[in-house]
């Protein structure tokens, strides 16, 4: 069982929304809490120290999807970068690029649709929970 | 929109920074839904490449058409210039002569400064009428780019 950590990180480096991800069980988040527990502060911990690498890399390249960044023991901290240099951060442990490019296309549809709301300024944390639910969804589909 | 602010603010200068306020909120929306849908979609990490995104993809998705001229200055290196002959915004805003020195095209500026910012180029922008033979009303946006940005340019090229 894969443990994914997905982070929205502002232009002004503040998280705007972290969701911990574990595609295969469902249910109950019962399972492994003590593990999750140990472990949740240090997957922020690794990608806030990825963010440096995405600054430097962003400017080599005009694409938005920077595949693999940055590797911590046996994670891999996958990174997208928005027109509007909103990056987006997936922890991951030696997933399919593939499958990750299209999760973070979809993540990237449903966060344009967040910032057109008129009561929504960028660089604020998403309290919604529809799009809380919508990311869930997308992470079930794509890995 | 403009008479809203003409209520709440004392003077020109707070005019035009209201209005460059609300284009600003725009800007910030209209850069990531004008880059998303693009074919392939791309950042633009250079100077020239915003402002030529600026000059075309969000002039004709505001005005339907490209922006007239995008100019260079030739006295200061971080200044750049877009012309629009005939802005589509002000065409029906009659300005008194007292506030002469209005120009409303500070909604426009604030678009444009809004992209620059959200693409990493912080910039002073503002609104000037310039009329030339056969356009009465045209109007340059002045772009003045940050030290920084410049200095970046260097170390990337």
């Amino acid at each position: 069982m894969s443990v994914y950590y997905f982070a929205i990180v502002g232009a002004t480096d503040n998280p705007i929304y972290e969701a911990d991800i574990t595609p295969s069980s469902r249910s109950s988040t019962l399972i492994d809490i003590s593990r999750r527990d140990d472990h949740k502060h240090l997957n922020q911990f690794i990608t806030h120290a990825a963010l440096d690498v995405v600054e430097e890399i962003q400017w080599t390249s005009q694409a938005m999807y920077l595949k693999s960044i940055d590797r911590f023991n046996e994670f891999f901290v996958s990174s997208f970068v928005t027109a509007g240099n909103v990056k987006l951060m997936l922890l991951h442990d030696q997933k399919s690029e593939d499958s990750i490019k299209n999760f973070f296309n979809e993540i990237y549809e449903l966060y344009i649709k967040i910032l057109m709301n008129p009561f929504y300024e960028k660089n604020f944390p998403i309290t919604s929970q529809q799009f809380d639910v919508r990311v869930k969804a997308v992470a079930r589909r794509f890995l | 929109m403009l008479q809203y602010a003409q209520k709440r603010v004392n003077g020109i200068q707070d005019l035009e920074k209201r209005m460059n306020e609300f284009g600003y909120r725009v800007g910030t929306r209209l850069l990531e839904l004008l880059s998303w849908r693009e074919k392939v979609p791309k950042r633009e990490t250079r100077v020239l490449g915003v402002l030529y995104f600026i000059h075309s993809v969000v002039w004709k998705a505001l005005f339907n058409k490209q922006a007239d001229s995008l100019e260079k200055s030739t006295e200061n290196d971080d200044e750049y210039m877009i012309s629009d002959n005939e802005p589509l915004l002000t065409r029906y805003i009659s300005v008194p002569k007292e506030l002469s020195q209005l120009n409303c095209n500070a909604y426009v500026a604030g678009i444009v400064e809004a992209v620059l910012d959200g693409c990493q180029f912080p910039a002073r922008v503002t609104a000037h009428t310039v009329p030339i033979d056969g356009f009465p009303q045209r109007t340059t946006i002045l772009i003045k780019l940050e030290k920084e940005v410049l200095q970046r340019e260097e170390l990337l090229k």
